[in-house]
């Protein structure tokens, strides 16, 4: 056993953190390629070191993998802790995956201040590994957080026209709810009698009442993340003024933080309050899945279609973990790695798009197939995706999930299945309006297709939906013990 | 009593820094005026930095108390007074290109800089009333002597006179809150005061209570905590930059240790008296911080609204009155100084001659002009928001985790909710240096008015807020022990 077998995890987490900064420092501001050139070999050399938590992790254990644990701030008892499960395992690799695409999406659109932006995707790239991976609640915290001031500043510096209001309100939005979560954990830190370890807070007997507040307060930090219902309208603003890639990793990956705290946190730790305040995360996520669908029909801006569409695809998340359902939990968690694949796919397109004409108006485009015949190709295959045509990833999340709500209520299971409708009409109507039709102004008719490099990108993302529609069991079988062993734990009362 | 007796190693850096600060008028005689400073410069660096060294010194072997018990020498006061020495060279040093473009830096400056310290420190290391007032009224006169040198502005004169006339407001009540305990208990001394109050006194007794309301209205003035702030912002915007830095960071340190020495060491026994009304002075000062900070426009106003609330941390720290809660405080202080001399060195560097930073949007589009200043104001202003991954955020987390131990829940979750409303002037400035361009004015000017050293040193400082995060068990043990 070497460094680099014990300290995975932290390799993974660190590598880009490091790099970034040393991005930051090697090319300054006057040398753009060494950072673009830098960049991604630190991205790929992540993913590779990435690929062998892949290989390595067993799929039959129960337990948290690769731990790493030292001591760290012990008059409090705040420990360096770092775990991952069957649930972490695929999310981190997505980070590290997407964060490839996302420096090769950047590549020649990024013209100002080159360095700073990579750095800055490799320096939240670390940051939200350390989210998957951290098992001390404070780790876990403090991950959570500074993730938002690289992520605030790629939405503030290269965003669209409002960016600023946009960039203020994502940030003061998600410090509200996670600072709510701080007192939560502060809470069982007390009532753990000096624990901040995320195990130990996940088998801390508590009342009822204690329950459902520490359920609340992780819920507004939680929700927020995801988003869920009420508290989503940061989104739409920050994706539609962030850079592509800030928006791609909004979507891909941020989304999935909030997700990811509920089976990590929210509902593990409280899980009489999950059983009991289940209506509401339930009733929270069909209206999403509906009303959120029917709000991203009426879009005229692409980038907020699709935003309103990430915010309904996560309501299929909250619902299938909120049914306790075996079938269903293992879909949302698919669903997550899906959508973290279709969305970055569906803004790369719209990316695109607005590299060339500036303008992410649908009534803009019309035609668009006719000179771009492989960029129609592509978009009119992640539409299908993301409304869920089996055979790609989105038909294995969205069935499993509606599969296992009908087990537990039939009425939940039809109001979801509505989305497949609905779905189907906001992003195929898209696609109509912007791909098919007559070419629609002279603008359009002197679009050039995909380059090699955009080529590569909308294939590689592609070949990866089309992976997980038809041949799903390697990622199931990664998750399987780890969902078991969640649901087990949630079946057991704290009371 | 022999000399031997008295412990005069005790007070051995204040001794050092005073007989120093005499030397240095004398020499500066001697040299030519037109050199400014060149001499007194280094051997004020000397002088501070041995000083420093020598209180780090006593830590390995405290005296305990000294000179007749008028002062004690422990490890809070071996590492109090190491930072003040440290943190008052820093801010000369970050300060010294600002200063001498304005006239400021004359050898008068320094020797007003040096003796505040000897003040400072005579405020850390006191155990009885009288070295107290002492330590108080020698900073006092040192910080107004070091305001009006700038003669010529009718601003440092106007906050001179207000910080002078309310000062003494604050000193005559401090003063009477002395009499009284005087009166009460027959000593002076610290320790007696406490035997006293806990046998003789019960803590219903009206004149007690008038005492110690009295004496911690007058720390609350000196402390810059609500409902006593009303100081804070004029002093802060009127005084020359240099100045501001100087009285922005350095005396917290010397104001936290008198609170330990007057209400812990001094009137521990009454924590049932003055808890609630430190806590409703730390509430006051971190709502109203930071809600007024918002409406800010000038940069120095607004550090210094940020300041007030700062403190509110601190006292809320100290209000549990644990040995948890006060090492977090006393964590809070160091990490809120160490931030301040990043934020204003930052403000220091930007102002050139004719060019004054003063107004938050002097710091437009910084990231344009100088990335690196813009990136070190960046951390320390997260680092003041308490947003990870900064000393500031263990900072908040260990006082919050202290109070929420000592069962203020309701405190802790408005201090929560008021440090969110915190955030956003401190992303205000984030703004303002990343997202906006810069105005014409601001782009013309191509120097700064900072060396390349001074460059350095305020990257590491600013580098430390992140890098000294693994370390950060280290660092609260070291305080627990020393406490």
């Amino acid at each position: 056993m070497n460094f680099s077998d014990n300290h995975l995890l932290s390799l993974v987490i660190w590598l880009p953190i490091i790099g970034g900064a040393l991005v930051l420092l090697i090319s300054g501001s006057h040398r753009p390629s060494v950072a673009r050139w830098s960049s991604l070999l630190v991205s790929l050399l992540t993913f590779w070191v990435s690929l062998s938590l892949w290989t390595r992790f067993d799929r039959s254990g129960s337990d948290m993998q690769f731990v790493e644990r030292q001591p760290w701030i012990d008059r409090f008892n705040i420990e360096y802790f770092l775990g991952v499960d069957g649930i972490s395992v695929p999310l981190i690799l997505l980070t590290t995956f997407l964060t490839i695409i996302v420096v090769i999406a950047g590549w020649r659109v990024i013209q100002t201040r080159v360095a700073q932006y990579f750095a800055s995707f490799l320096i939240m790239e670390g940051l939200m590994i350390g989210v998957f991976c951290a098992l001390d609640s404070i780790l876990f915290y403090l991950f959570w957080e500074a993730m938002l001031i690289p992520m605030f500043l790629i939405i503030g510096i290269w965003g669209g026209p409002n960016r600023v209001y946009a960039a203020i309100k994502f940030f003061l939005y998600t410090l509200a709810g996670s600072l709510l979560m701080l007192v939560a954990l502060l809470y069982l830190y007390n009532a753990s009698q000096g624990s901040f370890d995320v195990l130990v807070f996940q088998q801390l007997p508590l009342t009822s009442s204690v329950q459902t507040l520490i359920f609340l307060a992780f819920f507004a930090a939680f929700a927020v993340k995801v988003p869920m219902v009420p508290v989503h309208t940061w989104l739409p603003d920050a994706h539609v003024e962030a850079p592509t890639g800030g928006s791609v990793i909004l979507a891909a990956v941020t989304l999935k933080m909030g997700a990811y705290g509920f089976l990590r946190f929210a509902m593990p730790i409280a899980p009489d309050a999950a059983h009991e305040l289940a209506w509401l995360v339930i009733g929270l996520s069909l209206i999403a899945v509906v009303y959120i669908a029917l709000v991203a029909l009426v879009q005229r801006d692409m980038k907020k279609l699709i935003a309103y569409s990430s915010i309904s695809h996560m309501g299929f998340v909250t619902l299938g973990f909120f049914v306790f359902d075996t079938t269903a939990m293992t879909g949302a968690v698919v669903q997550m790695i899906s959508h973290g694949f279709i969305s970055a796919a569906m803004f790369l397109g719209v990316g695109v798009l607005y590299d060339r004409l500036h303008s992410r108006e649908i009534s803009v485009y019309g035609g668009v197939v006719k000179v771009m015949p492989m960029f129609g190709f592509f978009m009119v295959f992640f539409a299908m995706a993301n409304a869920g045509l089996p055979g790609t990833s989105g038909f294995v999340g969205e069935f499993l999930v509606i599969l296992g709500a009908f087990s537990v209520s039939g009425v939940y299971a039809s109001i979801a299945a509505l989305t497949l409708i609905v779905g189907a009409a906001y992003t195929l109507w898209m696609v109509k309006r912007v791909i098919f039709g007559g070419i629609s102004n002279p603008d359009v008719e002197a679009l050039k297709d995909l380059d090699c490099r955009e080529l590569g990108v909308m294939g590689i993302l592609a070949l990866a939906v089309l992976l997980i529609g038809v041949w799903p069991s390697p990622l199931l079988e990664v998750m399987e013990q780890s969902i078991a062993n969640l649901l087990a734990h949630l079946e057991i009362t704290k009371l | 009593m022999t000399l031997a007796e008295l412990n005069i190693g005790a007070v051995l850096p204040e001794i050092v820094v005073s007989a120093m600060a005499c030397l240095i008028l004398l020499v500066e005689l001697i040299t030519k005026p037109h050199k400014s400073c060149a001499l007194a410069w280094p051997l004020t660096a000397v002088s501070l930095l041995v000083a420093s060294y020598l209180s780090l010194e006593q830590l390995a072997h405290p005296l305990g108390s000294a000179l007749n018990g008028l002062v004690v020498q422990d490890g809070v006061s071996a590492v109090l007074r190491a930072a003040t020495c440290l943190a008052a060279a820093v801010v000369l040093f970050y300060s010294r290109a600002y200063s001498l473009e304005r006239g400021l830096w004359r050898v008068e400056y320094l020797v007003l800089a040096l003796f505040g310290v000897v003040g400072m420190m005579t405020m850390i290391g006191s155990s009885h009333l009288l070295t107290l007032y002492v330590g108080i009224e020698l900073l006092a006169l040192c910080l107004y002597g070091m305001i009006a040198m700038q003669r010529d502005s009718v601003a440092a004169a106007e906050a001179a006179m207000k910080y002078f006339i309310l000062g003494a407001l604050a000193s005559g009540l401090l003063l009477y809150g002395m009499s009284l305990l005087y009166g009460l208990t027959g000593s002076l001394s610290l320790d007696q005061i406490s035997d006293a109050t806990l046998t003789n006194l019960a803590p219903s007794s009206l004149p007690l209570t008038l005492a110690v309301v009295m004496v911690i209205a007058g720390l609350l003035f000196k402390l810059g905590a609500a409902p006593f702030h009303m100081w804070v912002p004029d002093v802060y915007e009127g005084s020359a930059t240099s100045t501001t830095l100087y009285l922005s960071a350095v005396p917290k340190l010397a104001a936290f240790a008198i609170l330990l020495r007057l209400l812990i060491s001094g009137l521990g026994g009454w924590l049932e008296i003055w808890q609630d009304v430190i806590l409703v002075a730390a509430v006051l000062s971190i709502g109203l911080g930071n809600i007024i900070a918002i409406a800010q426009s000038n940069i120095k106003r607004m550090f210094a609204y940020s300041t007030i609330s700062h403190m509110g941390f601190l006292l809320l720290g100290f209000s549990t009155a644990g040995e948890l809660g006060l090492s977090a405080a006393m964590m809070y202080t160091l990490i809120y100084m160490f931030t301040t001399l990043v934020a204003f060195g930052v403000v220091l560097a930007l102002s050139r001659p004719g060019f004054e930073c003063d107004q938050l949007d002097d710091l437009r589009g910084l990231n344009r002009r100088n990335p690196l200043l813009a990136l070190m104001m960046l951390v320390a202003m997260f680092s003041l928001a308490g947003i990870p991954p900064t000393a500031g955020f263990f900072a908040k987390l260990f006082v919050l985790e202290a109070a929420l131990e000592a069962g203020f829940i309701e405190i802790v979750v408005v201090a929560i909710l008021f440090a969110v409303v915190g955030a956003f002037y401190y992303l205000r400035i984030v703004k303002l240096m990343y997202f906006d361009d810069p105005t014409p004015h601001l782009l013309s000017a191509s120097s700064y008015g900072y060396r390349p050293l001074v460059g350095w040193a305020l990257g590491v400082n600013a580098l430390l807020l992140v890098l000294m995060i693994p370390w950060m068990g280290s660092i609260l043990n070291w305080i627990v022990a020393s406490l």
